[in-house]
């Protein structure tokens, strides 16, 4: 707060690609103040980058008004909105209590053993990250996981072997609508 | 007022208040974390359950939050009742599912609220066995440590940080079991009033840094009630200490000056205290240059041959000490022989100002009602940087327009968080007129910059607008552009249609017009504003008794030049200099002459500084924490401070080293002074202002209960232990004749007067939470009484100050650059400067210049610039700063190694020694 104007200021555009800056602006077009966008933001950024670094968090928030601190109490609010690096698709299992009764345990051991990979961790090849998820809203086809932003239901090892062999074979695909 | 039952008891609780308030006020122990006095309910910790039944007849109730509840006329509650008690305690265990148990390594342990409301709710064993949550802590400066591990998500911290002092760096990251209290990264925490988070947090999440690192608990320290000397404010302070030092500053509340606030210069700016270069000893100055420590009864003797009648001897006194140290001076050599020791054009602004508050028909508000101003004009201050706290108290007067939103639409204020979302960001208007941006610029609804006379100029044409008859200022609004026209109807306008219109000002643009033209403005409102509008003027002073030794000024008293001239005439052998540094009173060159012609310098004072290095005797002085004295605030309210230990060895307070040597030298009426209260009442006898600074609080002979109260708390502990190294047997405790305090545990703590609280404890209530037991009602003001006097009411007579010749319009002169004199919180004042928490957030003397100025004169930010002031090389930090006026550059004032500006000062920069990137200096 001290001498805010001595201090050089952000320069947002240098860090946000003028792509974001679009399609950022677009949301603000209808938004009552810059900051009401902040979670569409946050998700366009993350869409153009998988997730949301230190750099474009600070850039971001200068572009809309707001202090780092502020954005990131926003950005770190949610499970979904990355603020560490992940895989080209981020593998969601669900281990809450339905998922828990169909048997997660056992999928989650075995999709660690598969991709050799730790909740938390994303694979070697930078293929894939690993997190578990709350309740996917999906009990009464459980368990289930998300690949990127698709939903796979009633899963047990084989059906998990599928999904993965047809990702490999196509693994430029196009997911999260995220631009190589 | 409504009747409500609790228990089937019946109360009388204040309308408007919620129940957990009413409760406490009452006297009952309803535990609560997130509810604070100052800044209302959220309902975040549910901690203040207690059971609601519809009527007499319902025996079933249900569970409420007293924190969220209104009272209501009839309204029956139960503390124990149904589950209430038992949700309380699942509430504390769930909190400790996560918490560690390391309260024996924990810095709010013993003085924490969350000890305390778990033995309250009667949480004894812990079922919990998992694994607990483990958080990354944040370095967050030399002032704040951080233990995240700690928090039970109350949100109070950045319902301060962030809600209350308006502070960008803090937030609440993360959700549910693992939401995190921190900055977006490592780095110290931006706001000024940061240090209040160390108060706030009912954990050790968050604790003062200095104090954890040489650790003592609360119970273990002596303190005794204070005066922060940090500015000209006056916030009430509770100073600790142990083994002889000073462990850290607390919040003492005071509901018209501080309330439950300081700012981090306050808070942390102490520890000047302990100084290892402080002496211990008087020093006798060889033909070496150095020092020979002597004996105080030496030095005594050495001083009754240097001031035998004869000698021509003068003293200089100080602002930043007390007024009887001031007084006892002056008696000592006689006024004409006696000057304040305030620079010259300083003393002239300062006594206008003393004008204006005695005889001006406007009203000095207390901090406190400056944040009921629902237009704020602030005119050529930086508040932050000045009077930091009252910025604090300015963030919240900007709130008045949602809190009548509120009311209007029935919502208590106390309901924080949907007051805050009624009004979203609008603001009742503030505008400040300054001479760059200040740190309360993101809530004021226009700024803008101008050098001192400017500013006087745009005053004067508000004033005029506001009522023409206003002498003086035909024609002012025509000369400013169209632009600051509109600004100047807006603000007359603005400030024309509010209730209450505060207009704040003060020293810092170092301009008597400036001065003047606020106290224009404030009385104009008052006879043409709104129909029975409360208009306000306040004015930042520089120091702590800035104002007590104006109003102790009399006609036969003589200036600094007036000292200046009498040693160049060869006619002062013998100079005492008291607790004043006079190379921050005038130009370097101007004292170094003054010095070199005075025989016998001596110097009292407790800091080391260049003008006692040349002192022929060097007396050290006892500091705030360890003399008593009262002094003057900037609203007019006098002030005593205890001391909280004993000055060690051979340091003393001043007062007392003068009363010595006045009864050394049998000099009449000095053998009345013995005890300190003779001294407060025989100034007060001599100047009809000060007139009742007797009553600022009870004198020595007061006792609590036919008590003394007590320094030490009841659980002082290790007073054998803490010098068995020296010996086993514990030594008498030292007496204390001069005030009703004692420095024991013994005693009588709990029903005094409001200006003798030592510490704030009651049982089970072992944090700074216990404060309500203290007051009339649980957030009101002290039921012992406000500490203080107010010892300036206007008169009402209407006739302020003589009139300032009218400022003329600042042109910008070819090659020359005004230097505007600009404050910072950290460094500006000398004592704070001494402390080495606030040296860290210390900046290097800088200068500030337009980006144009800048370009043109081919520096950049971080060149070091050499400029000559008042004949004197100072090397400068260049910063780029857009707003400065322009053909101004900003100058830091008072930084350590910036020097002396004297005032109105301009410079050619152009022909300033550069010198490459200054940063690259100091690896
Ligand atoms: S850090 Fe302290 S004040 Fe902030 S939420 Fe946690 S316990 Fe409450
Ligand atoms: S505002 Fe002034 S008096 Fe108050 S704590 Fe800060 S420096 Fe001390
Ligand atoms: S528990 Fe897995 S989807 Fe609901
Ligand atoms: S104090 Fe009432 S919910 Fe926190």
């Amino acid at each position: 707060m001290m001498n805010s104007k001595t201090d050089n200021p952000l320069q947002a555009t240098s860090v946000l690609t003028p792509a974001e800056l679009a399609e950022i602006d677009k949301e603000i077009s209808h938004a009552p103040y810059r900051a009401a966008v902040a979670i569409d933001a946050l998700k366009i950024v993350q869409k153009h980058h998988r997730w949301v670094s230190d750099e474009s968090l600070n850039a971001l928030a200068d572009y809309l008004g707001m202090s780092p601190a502020e954005l990131d109490g926003i950005a770190t609010f949610y499970n979904l909105i990355y603020r560490r690096p992940v895989g080209e698709e981020v593998i969601s299992l669900c281990d809450s209590v339905t998922c828990w009764i169909m048997g997660y345990n056992k999928l989650q051991q075995h999709i660690i053993k598969r991709l050799d990979v730790g909740l938390g961790e994303t694979t070697d090849d930078d293929r894939y990250t690993f997190l578990p998820a709350p309740c996917l809203g999906a009990c009464d086809r459980a368990p289930v996981m998300m690949v990127g932003n698709e939903l796979h239901q009633n899963l047990d090892e084989a059906k998990i072997d599928q999904i993965l062999k047809v990702k490999s074979s196509t693994s430029d695909v196009n997911n999260n609508g995220r631009q190589e | 007022m409504p009747t409500i039952y609790i228990d089937d008891e019946a109360y009388q609780v204040p309308e408007g208040d919620n129940v957990l308030q009413a409760c406490l006020s009452a006297g009952i122990d309803l535990p609560y974390f997130c509810w604070h006095p100052e800044m209302g309910s959220v309902g975040a910790c549910r901690q203040c359950a207690l059971v609601q039944y519809r009527d007499a007849e319902d025996t079933r109730g249900r569970i409420v939050m007293g924190c969220m509840t209104p009272v209501a006329d009839g309204a029956r509650f139960s503390m124990s009742g149904g589950s209430a008690g038992e949700f309380r305690e699942n509430v504390i265990e769930s909190l400790m599912l996560n918490h560690p148990h390391d309260c024996p390594v924990c810095g709010e342990g013993g003085e924490c609220h969350l000890q305390d409301m778990t033995v309250m709710v009667g949480h004894r064993n812990r079922r919990y066995r998992g694994k607990k949550n483990t958080h990354r802590n944040q370095d967050l400066g030399p002032l704040i440590n951080h233990e995240m591990n700690r928090c039970i998500t109350c949100y109070r911290c950045t319902r301060f940080y962030n809600d209350y002092a308006g502070g960008k760096d803090l937030s609440a990251q993360a959700s549910h079991d693992h939401t995190y209290f921190g900055r977006q990264e490592d780095g110290t925490l931006e706001s000024e009033f940061a240090g209040n988070l160390v108060e706030v947090c009912p954990t050790g999440v968050f604790t003062d840094k200095p104090l954890v690192n040489e650790y003592t608990r609360k119970w273990d320290m002596q303190s005794a009630p204070s005066v922060c000397v940090g500015c000209a404010l006056g916030c009430n302070t509770l100073p600790g200490e142990r083994y002889g030092k000073l462990k850290r500053i607390h919040n003492r509340f005071n509901d018209e000056v501080n309330g439950y606030f300081l700012c981090d210069r306050g808070r942390y700016g102490g520890s000047f205290v302990n100084d290892e270069q402080r002496a211990l000893f008087p020093g006798l100055r060889q033909s070496n240059s150095t020092y020979n420590a002597i004996e105080s009864i030496k030095a005594i003797q050495t001083l009754v041959d240097w001031c035998v009648p004869g000698n021509k001897l003068a003293a200089i006194g100080s602002p930043r000490t007390s007024l009887e140290s001031n007084y006892l001076l002056q008696r000592l050599v006689g006024e004409e022989n006696f000057s304040n020791g305030i620079a010259v054009h300083e003393a002239a602004l300062i006594e206008q100002i003393s004008g204006i508050l005695q005889n001006g028909s406007v009203a000095t508000p207390s901090m406190r009602k400056t944040e009921s101003a629902d237009v704020v004009l602030v005119l050529g201050e930086d508040v932050t940087n000045t009077a930091p706290r009252l910025a604090l108290a300015l963030r919240q007067s900007v709130r008045n327009l949602a809190k009548e939103m509120a009311s209007d639409m029935k919502i208590p204020l106390w309901q924080d968080e949907a007051v805050r979302v009624l009004a979203q960001d609008q603001l009742s208007p503030m505008y400040i007129v300054a001479m760059s941006d200040t740190p309360l610029d993101d809530i004021a609804a226009q700024t803008l910059t101008l050098c001192p006379n400017d500013i006087a100029r745009m005053g004067l044409a508000i004033a005029a607008q506001i009522d023409s008859s206003v002498p003086g200022t035909e024609g002012m609004l025509e000369g400013f552009d169209t632009e600051t026209q509109k600004l100047i109807t807006q603000i007359s306008d603005s400030l024309k249609g509010a209730k209450s219109p505060l207009v704040v000002s003060g020293t810092g643009s170092q301009n008597a017009a400036v001065i003047e033209a606020a106290s224009l403005i404030a009385s104009a409102l008052q006879t043409n504003g709104a129909d029975g509008n409360d208009s306000m003027l306040s004015y930042c002073l520089p120091e702590a008794n800035s104002l007590g030794v104006t109003l102790m000024r009399n006609e036969a008293q003589i200036s600094l030049d007036d000292i200046c001239q009498r040693a160049a005439e060869g006619n002062i052998e013998t100079l005492i200099v008291a607790e004043n540094d006079l190379y921050r009173r005038a130009a370097k060159e101007q004292i170094d002459t003054l010095l070199s012609k005075v025989k016998n310098l001596v110097v009292l004072d407790a800091i080391g500084t260049p003008t006692l290095s040349q002192s022929a005797l060097a007396l050290p002085a006892a500091t705030f924490a360890e003399t008593e004295g009262t002094l003057v605030s900037s609203e007019g309210r006098a002030q005593r401070h205890y001391p909280a230990f004993l000055p060690a060895e051979q340091r003393d307070s001043t007062w007392h080293w003068i009363t010595q040597l006045g009864q050394a030298l049998a000099l009449p009426g000095f053998d009345e002074l013995d005890h300190f209260d003779q001294i407060t009442a025989a100034c007060a006898a001599e100047f009809p202002a000060l007139q009742q600074i007797c009553e600022a609080s009870p004198l020595a002979d007061f006792r609590n209960k036919g008590l003394k109260i007590p320094r030490q708390t009841h659980r002082y502990s290790g007073r054998t232990a803490m010098r068995a190294d020296i010996s086993v047997h514990e030594p008498k405790q030292p007496q204390d004749d001069d005030t009703p305090l004692s420095f024991s545990m013994e005693g009588s703590n709990g029903s005094q007067p409001g200006a003798l609280l030592p510490f704030v404890w009651s049982p089970g209530w072992n944090s700074n939470q216990s404060l309500h037991k203290f007051q009339s009602e649980a957030g009101g003001a002290l039921a012992g009484g406000t500490a203080g006097v107010r010892v300036l009411d206007p008169a009402n007579t209407g006739s302020t100050s003589k009139k300032t010749n009218l400022p003329v319009e600042s042109k910008a002169k070819k090659d020359q650059w005004q230097l505007l004199p600009l404050y910072r919180i950290f460094g500006s004042e000398e004592l704070s400067a001494h402390s080495p928490a606030i040296q860290e957030l210390t900046k290097k003397p800088f200068i500030q210049l337009t980006p144009e100025d800048a370009t043109k004169l081919k520096l950049s930010a971080g060149d070091g610039l050499t400029v000559n002031i008042a004949n004197q090389d100072c090397v400068l930090e260049v910063q780029v700063n857009t707003t400065i006026p322009r053909g101004c550059a900003g100058y830091s004032v008072g930084l350590p190694g910036a020097c002396w500006l004297p005032p109105a000062t301009s410079v050619n920069l152009g022909k300033a020694e550069i010198r490459a990137n200054s940063r690259g200096d100091d690896v």
